[in-house]
């Protein structure tokens, strides 16, 4: 993907070449706490679920007054926030979408995340300063469709899963419209929006945010022969199954800063601050170093090992090379464990006794040797010394989820830095 | 009371003018490589022979070009459009907004019949791709009766609703049942499986077999029971339904002739005599069943069933 070239992407400034067309990065925010880990961590952007006309039904969902701190927290930032409002929606949820949406807009936000053209028009006509983005549950994939969205006036698209590097350069060609794709995360393995197995299998509706992921579940292979089943999934091996790997684009990031992608985005509204931390971290660095200076980047291995401390499946590069092979599914497991363990969260650090403050997320003890890292930190390992709790009591293990500990650190940290154990 | 039309899925020409004889009032045709999960494969030659065939006999061609496009096909659309216009079809069935930028700019006021499947779910975006050249909606089949008919009250397009046969639950781009066999180490198996369409998917903890198939658009999984409301016809008729539509994919021309029959006789029943429908309509539902294979239990769909969310 490094050979492909557009314009206005770079430019040569003192005789060296630097990108001029940073992509946002754009990162999932679950919750208010995520949304403010998600910009400390250097998204540039982040998308958050209201609480209705979204698709994670379980996900923490923002009320509008939320909304509005997320969007004041993420101007002092400069970063942007989204909502994602991109159910495909019933006869019966139409009542209650122009108050909604007026809410949305009242909240600040700069843009919605929308399939339904219900919800586009309406959002139009009752909040015209949000931006309109076409969510991925429209599965475009095409150029020409490209072309329609934008003539119908939206403001950015993103794209189809399904989507190569190459179908995105001529659409980049074709249309002067914003593009949005995922770069990072679990995905669905279904066109989106064209899988209702939760609809059949648990009357959960998949297009309205109660999708039950049946895709991941294991299934036995029969033959119909002359009337009679025959088993193909015989007794020991695996069973059939469609579970994708999760998609990681780190390596393929110079190629789409090259396209002149927009936004890329990473996945999982549903998952930890720690995980929020540890994907935009490490994908702010990477497409800082690009930009920087494109013709001396070079992939490290250690933005490699950093997104295994919390990949909890085995990752791929999906469709952006092409249609993925047997090899980027998972056969006979679900997944796997992260390499570490989430042990805190930094809330505060004195500089005359070196003590940090800390809330425990997991389980650690006095002799632990863990790691510090944080958006402005250069990761360093510790191993814990004596550990005391607000009273100043000694303790022989943080056990308490939430509990506030503290203990001496070699390095200064700041509020916000996390601590986390390898396994 | 206006009478429905009864739309068909052939799995070749031949089976048209049986499928005629049967009492069907309009086709579903099309190929692989625009259309989705069809009952047959109709090149253009046999395209022109199905206009001609049909209109013959005063019955209507809709073409299937409702798959999801990726750049490459994209750019063969306004061929595939031109030549179905020239055909003389009656409707391009579609789904990509692609088609409508197509049609806007090689066949203009061509009619289109809107039809994504699972995400035609409301009448206001059927409304609003009734304005951008629709002239029906297929809706998706994952509603109820209610909201099929509030749908209908509030349309200004058509609206076509599925009565029979199995849907579609899931459609991947990836060649699922090849990478299955491939970590299997039964490579040889995908190529003498190519194009079969025998298989099942056993999920034990619900007893549900679903039939999962691959083709040119991915591979497709499908309901674990063939839908049929051939007793339930009455209040969709009243309120004014504009297509009930059979899908015979994956079903035998016998199965698909035998159950246009069905329908033919219920659908005239329950408009001209009401009364005896009421009396007859079990009886229908129990020809029916009589025509499932033993794997395929017949059920209603959505229309009766609740969804949460």
């Amino acid at each position: 993907m490094n050979g492909l070239k557009n314009d206005g992407i770079s430019e040569i400034i003192d005789g060296k070449r630097v990108i001029v067309k940073k992509p946002e990065l754009l990162a999932p925010a679950g919750t208010l706490e995520k949304l403010k880990i998600a910009v400390r961590y250097g998204a540039d952007a982040v998308y958050i679920g209201g609480q209705e006309y979204g698709l994670r039904s379980n996900a923490g969902n923002f009320t509008f007054e939320e909304m509005k701190e997320g969007v004041a927290f993420a101007k002092e930032y400069g970063a942007k926030v989204y909502v994602t409002t991109n159910i495909f929606a019933h006869n019966e949820n139409i009542d209650g979408l122009e108050d909604y949406l007026r809410g949305v807009g009242e909240a600040g936000v700069t843009g919605i995340i929308v399939a339904d053209p219900l919800i586009i028009e309406t959002c139009r006509r009752v909040a015209p300063n949000v931006e309109v983005h076409l969510s991925t549950q429209q599965s475009l994939s095409n150029w020409r469709a490209v072309k329609y969205w934008k003539d119908e006036g939206l403001d950015r698209v993103v794209l189809a899963r399904e989507t190569t590097g190459e179908e995105m350069r001529l659409m980049k060609e074709k249309v002067d419209i914003e593009i949005e794709t995922f770069i990072h995360g679990a995905m669905c393995i279904a066109y989106s929006g064209r899988c209702v197995l939760s609809n059949h299998m648990t009357a959960r509706d998949s297009n309205r945010g109660g999708c039950c992921q049946s895709c991941r579940w294991d299934y036995n292979l029969v033959e119909m022969e002359d009337g009679a089943e025959v088993a193909i999934t015989q007794e020991g091996d695996s069973p059939f199954a469609m579970s994708p790997k999760d998609l990681r684009l780190l390596q393929s990031i110079p190629g789409l800063i090259e396209l002149g992608i927009d936004s890329l985005k990473i996945e999982g509204r549903m998952k930890s601050i720690h995980y929020v931390a540890t994907v935009v971290g490490v994908y702010r660095k990477v497409i800082d170093a690009y930009c920087a200076d494109p013709e001396n980047f070079t992939i490290q291995d250690e933005w490699l090992e950093e997104l295994e401390k919390c990949a909890n499946r085995p990752a791929a590069p999906a469709f952006f090379a092409g249609t993925p092979g047997a090899d980027e599914q998972l056969f006979g497991v679900h997944g796997k464990k992260a390499s570490h363990d989430f042990t805190g969260l930094v809330v505060d650090y004195d500089k005359a006794t070196q003590m940090v403050t800390l809330q425990q997320r997991n389980f650690f003890r006095p002799g632990d040797t863990v790691e510090f890292f944080g958006p402005n930190l250069d990761t360093f390992n510790q191993i814990i010394g004596t550990v005391v709790d607000e009273d100043g009591n000694e303790l022989d293990a943080a056990r308490h989820p939430l509990q506030i500990v503290r203990f001496k650190v070699e390095r200064p940290v700041s509020k916000d830095d996390m601590m986390r154990k390898g396994l | 009371m206006n009478k429905p039309e009864l739309l068909v899925t052939p799995g070749s020409v031949n089976e048209i003018k049986k499928q005629i004889e049967a009492g069907a009032d309009a086709f579903l045709i099309g190929e692989q490589r625009y259309g989705l999960r069809l009952a047959g494969e109709f090149n253009r030659q046999q395209v022109k022979e199905a206009v001609a065939l049909a209109h013959e006999h005063g019955k209507k061609i809709y073409v299937a070009v409702n798959a999801i496009f990726h750049n490459e096909i994209a750019n063969e659309l306004d061929d595939y459009v031109a030549f179905v216009k020239g055909a003389g079809a009656d409707a391009i069935v579609f789904g990509d907004p692609a088609v409508v930028m197509a049609v806007r700019e090689t066949a203009p006021g061509f009619p289109l019949h809107w039809s994504p499947e699972t995400i035609a779910t409301n009448y206001y975006t059927a409304n609003y791709w009734g304005k951008r050249g629709a002239v029906r909606a297929v809706l998706a089949r994952e509603l109820s009766m209610d909201a099929v008919i509030e749908t209908k009250e509030q349309a200004d397009v058509q609206i076509e609703v599925q009565v029979h046969g199995m849907t579609c639950m899931f459609q991947s781009k990836r060649p699922l049942l090849g990478h299955y066999f491939e970590y299997m180490g039964k490579s040889m198996e995908i190529q003498k499986r190519q194009g079969t369409q025998n298989m099942l998917l056993h999920d034990a903890e619900r007893s549900n077999k679903y039939p999962i198939y691959e083709d040119a658009n991915g591979t497709h999984i499908m309901s674990p029971n063939d839908m049929c409301i051939i007793d339930e016809l009455q209040d969709l008729v009243e309120a004014g339904i504009d297509s009930f539509k059979i899908d015979g994919v994956l079903q035998t021309e016998e199965y698909r002739i035998e159950t246009t029959k069905l329908y033919r006789k219920a659908i005239d029943l329950c408009v001209d005599q009401p009364d005896q429908y009421e009396e007859e309509k079990e009886g229908m539902l129990e020809a029916a069943e009589a025509l499932q294979q033993e794997h395929r239990p017949l059920d209603s769909g959505f229309f009766f069933k609740e969804t949460v969310y």
